[in-house]
């Protein structure tokens, strides 16, 4: 929280604060995913600026009460400008002994600590590996703390509703979520309309679920009048005027997929297979059959890709999506695509690694394997998305990309942007270009290896078109005829102009705009990806001291902006930011020549703003 | 868009390419590729819709020998490949191209996925029991035993059935054809092609530089009469030189018996009568190995089932009409908004 003043809104004398970050936790089968959602819409229908981040556990329904089950939900909101999930939470919602345990060490000083007391018990203590009751033993003397027996309250707020126990029970998160309304002064209705659509065909559970809600604000207003606790105002933000929603990665990703299609006037051919944290968009897709999408679940990742190749050869855009594992399954059938030169969207959510890693938490360390994880020299293009929201415009773009230039594209997206939510503007889907694709149907001295003089790219003659039958593969083909060819210098050939072509993109792509501050300066913090939001951020608070610090954000990692070069030579330091042993960084020395300095963390969490702030003060400092 | 006007009527050689066809010399995919090209005339199948899609390997090179669209993509992904080409334009005539290490080592997975969700193609199997293109390898359909520069030892481990493995992967048609049989290979060819779904054929294919003879015990010539037999629905299972052996139900038992015409009261009456829509019996076909059994050849299964794109599309047109013309602009606004001023 920065900064605080008393106001009173509607009768009800509240603190004015700045910014809050509130985390919600509790058991993976507690419904915490769900009630930071509600929280969210009804935060941005309050008008405040915010961001959010999911966390939980790879383990469906890890045993309840244990550690490794927690489920956590962040989000940080205020009147001001607000671009990461915040560094440490003000208020915690721990709604079991566990999550109190692996959150409340994240918990800013002086925080705000609501536990559920009924869920506290010998049992659920030992199961969290607490020798001691917490709330007895002095260990959260510094915080503040609303300790009410949430569970038997709602048992209680539910009983006329004829629900089971265990139904009953579940109705707990609703509680909590309550209580939270009542302390940032939230309007309930929104989350009464949703339980009445969600729940329709069972009544009597939307309405537990609404009897907890109330249960909670009114558990609020009753401490609030008892002077206990001190309930909170968080001022509209000042925000771009227009329409909103808010939007997580999964769904921009989608939507950009499917807003990229139309624009090039072609179905969509998805294949996928199920990993974390990737599947969803399939599930997306799976939904939306009618903007002339076919969804194929694969057998296997090499499938998908497969498939998706299938869908490009046979005239849609083919899409599949994964996470780093998937990926490297992939590869093969992306040489393919390479070497038969044909448009296909490789979607990469990327996932800590190596191997399994941790499938459920956020990492960037798939830009090698994007960029040059292939046999041969097999070079295409990567794009990648910097918010929840930026992913609807780069899958727009990466559909460009791939059609105009008959190419794989990589889109590289995280675990984090895709589950994180943000507030979005919606564009008019209307005013976005169009790029129509035009098959090749001339018969007159047809050859697939015709290229354009410009692009490179070759013709695109599909299945189908009379006359224009003609075999590709993956043997080498002539420059000329595009038939079978081991001859040598068509080799040199061949590959000289599988790389111009992506090298020439350069050309095709906006040049690489300062994010945040001048185009010269001291230090330019450089990053990729959902990083975006703790860089931005540390430069805007480093700025405000005076300091010549700026900010760049690249979208397209390969090929790079052509001004990449000259705009870093403009400043004395580079940092290059990235939750990765350092990536990008080579990549930077290696085309540039520039002694840029590492920022890495690999700890599967996103950065906090105060690292990057810190990293890039010592780095004034030096 | 122009349309090139095809002749009156395409003979065999329209669907050659003009390719030099490289496979070595003797090789029995030759005479597959011809008759593969006759069964096309014979269909008079539209050039521009028949496609085909190859992995890796000898046989993988099938593509590049016809007129057709073709591609020739990565070992043992055909299927897939096939399957997103089939899912993207359900009106192409797709025939998967393959060898026994294309389909049953690298792409077992995919073989069991094309047939167990009834794609609807034409997925042909060149079995020679032998790794040609990396140079004389065993491979997953090798009899045991089997010396090669991998096994110079002899091979230890179990074959498997191609036949059997498509029927247990629940095929809905399965047939069996030889390579230097031109005469009725189109006609197999053409069943496959009738049946909408997923059609298996494997053609015993002789690689006469690293497995050279390796199915002479059925497929010579002077012993093909005894130890094949040509199994067509409908009719008695009979084979022999002189047509007077059969096969039977052993009594009591769920096995089949050789028998003789004439011998111990057996009439042509007593004889199995074909069912290709009888999966069991298609089971007990394909099991029977030389030199105890003759190998039954043609179409031992057929079974037509709902095509896999056809459910497919029939869910997306039922969105469609569910929701006709979807506009972009509705999805983006479909979720709770709100107005900043």
């Amino acid at each position: 929280m920065e900064g605080s003043t008393a106001v009173a809104v509607e009768g009800t004398i509240r603190e004015e604060v700045e910014d809050v970050v509130v985390r919600f936790a509790g058991d993976s089968g507690d419904g915490v995913q769900i009630t930071g959602g509600q929280f969210t819409l009804t935060t941005a229908l309050a008008g405040n600026d915010l961001s959010t981040f999911p966390d939980f556990p790879a383990e469906i329904r890890a045993p309840q009460g244990t550690t490794f089950g927690v489920s956590a939900f962040q989000i940080h909101f205020g009147s001001r400008e607000i671009r990461t999930a915040g560094d440490a939470p003000d208020v915690l919602v721990a709604l079991n002994p566990a999550a109190l345990k692996v959150n409340v060490a994240d918990l800013n000083k002086g925080g705000l600590i609501i536990v559920d007391t009924g869920a506290f018990t010998d049992r659920n203590l030992k199961k969290a590996g607490y020798e001691k009751n917490p709330l007895e033993d002095g260990s959260l003397d510094g915080f503040r703390l609303i300790a009410a027996d949430i569970t038997k309250n709602t048992l209680e707020a539910v009983k006329d509703h004829g629900l089971s126990q265990k139904e009953a029970v579940r109705c707990k998160n609703m509680y909590s979520l309550g209580l939270v309304y009542w302390l940032y002064g939230r309007d309930r209705e929104p989350t009464t309309n949703w339980l009445n659509e969600k729940f329709g065909k069972r009544p009597e559970i939307a309405n537990s679920n609404i009897a907890a809600v109330n249960a909670g604000h009114a558990f609020g207003e009753t401490t609030e009048v008892s002077g206990e606790t001190t309930a909170y105002f968080v001022a509209p933000a000042a925000i771009e005027p227009g329409l909103y929603r808010t939007i997580t990665g999964i769904e921009a990703v989608s939507y950009g997929l499917i807003a990229g299609a139309q624009k090039a006037h072609l179905p969509i051919t998805f294949a996928g297979y199920p990993i974390t944290p990737a599947s969803a968009i399939l599930h997306t897709l799976s939904k939306l059959k009618q903007f002339d999408i076919v969804t194929f679940q694969a057998e296997d990742e090499i499938a998908a890709v497969c498939a998706a190749l299938g869908g490009s050869y046979a005239g849609t855009l083919g899409v599949t999506a994964s996470s780093g594992p998937g990926i490297a399954l992939k590869t093969e059938a992306i040489g393919l695509a390479i070497a038969v030169e044909l448009p296909l969207i490789v979607i990469n959510v990327q996932r800590a690694g190596p191997s399994t890693g941790l499938p459920t938490k956020t990492e960037q360390s798939d830009l090698h394997q994007a960029v040059f994880g292939r046999n041969a020299d097999s070079p295409l293009v990567v794009v990648a998305a910097s918010t929840p929201a930026d992913n609807f415009e780069v899958a727009i773009e990466v559909v460009r990309l791939a059609t105009k230039y008959m190419t794989p594209v990589m889109l590289m997206t995280d675990g984090y942007l895709a589950n994180a939510s943000e507030p979005w503007k919606i564009p008019d889907a209307d005013a976005i270009d169009e790029f129509p694709v035009e098959f090749h149907t001339d018969t007159k001295d047809f050859s697939p290896s015709h290229r354009d003089p410009e692009t490179l790219a070759r013709n695109w003659a599909i299945p189908g078109t009379p006359g224009l039958e003609h075999r590709i593969g993956g043997i080498e083909k002539s420059y000329d005829t595009g038939n079978i060819s081991y001859d040598a210098d068509n080799h040199q050939k061949m590959t000289d102009m599988r790389k111009n072509k992506i090298d020439r993109i350069a050309n095709d792509i906006p040049d690489q705009e300062v994010t945040r501050g001048d185009d010269k300066g001291d230090v330019a913090v450089i990053g990729w990806g959902s990083t975006f939001g703790p860089l931005t951020r540390a430069v805007q608070k480093v700025r405000a001291d005076g300091h010549k610090v700026s900010h760049i954000h690249i979208r397209h990692i390969w090929p790079m902006p052509k001004n990449l070069g000259s705009l870093l030579s403009n400043f004395k330091k580079v940092i290059v930011a990235e939750l990765n042993t350092g990536q990008l960084i080579t990549v930077i020395r290696s085309e540039y020549l520039v002694d840029a300095q590492g920022l890495n963390k690999i700890s599967g969490q996103p950065f906090k703003v105060s690292e990057v702030e810190q990293a890039i003060r010592e780095s004034l400092e030096k | 868009m122009n349309i090139a006007t095809p002749p009156e009527k395409l003979t065999a050689k329209d669907y050659a390419s003009d390719q030099e066809v490289r496979w070595c010399p003797g090789c029995g995919d030759y005479a597959i590729v011809r008759a593969m090209q006759k069964t096309l005339a014979d269909l008079q199948a539209p050039m521009e819709k028949t496609v085909f899609i190859s992995g890796i390997g000898c046989a993988a090179r099938f593509p590049y020998y016809m007129s057709t669209y073709g591609f020739h993509t990565i070992h043992g992904r055909a299927a897939s490949l096939a399957t997103g080409v089939k899912l993207a334009n359900p009106d192409l005539d797709i025939w998967v191209i393959s060898g026994d290490g294309d389909s049953l080592s690298i792409g077992g997975n995919h073989l069991m996925h094309v047939l167990r969700r009834n794609v609807d193609l034409q997925y042909i199997l060149f079995n020679n029991e032998i790794y040609g293109l990396t140079k004389g390898q065993y491979s997953p359909t090798s009899k045991i035993g089997t010396r090669s520069p991998s096994t110079p030892l002899g091979s230890v481990d179990s074959p498997l059935s191609a036949t059997l493995y498509a029927l247990g992967c629940g095929a809905r048609f399965v047939a069996r054809g030889i390579d230097s049989q031109v005469k009725s290979l189109p006609e197999v060819f053409k069943r496959a092609h009738a049946h909408r779904g997923a059609s298996f054929v494997e053609i015993f294919q002789n690689c006469i530089v690293y497995n050279d003879g390796v199915f002479d015990q059925f497929t010579a010539k002077n012993v093909a009469a005894d130890m094949q037999i040509v199994v067509e629905h409908g009719k008695p299972l009979i084979f022999g030189t002189d047509k007077d052996k059969g096969l039977r139900m052993k009594s009591g038992k769920i096995e089949l018996e050789i028998v003789t015409i004439g011998k111990n009261g057996v009439t042509e009456a007593d004889l199995m009568v074909h069912d290709e829509t009888n999966k069991i019996l298609a089971t007990l076909l394909a099991q029977m190995e030389a030199p105890a059994y003759p190998v039954a050849i043609g179409v031992l299964y057929c079974d037509p089932a709902e095509t896999y794109e056809s459910a497919v599309h029939a869910q997306v047109e039922a969105e469609k009409k569910a929701h006709p013309s979807p506009n972009l602009n509705d999805l983006l606004n479909s979720a709770p908004t709100w107005t900043v001023e």
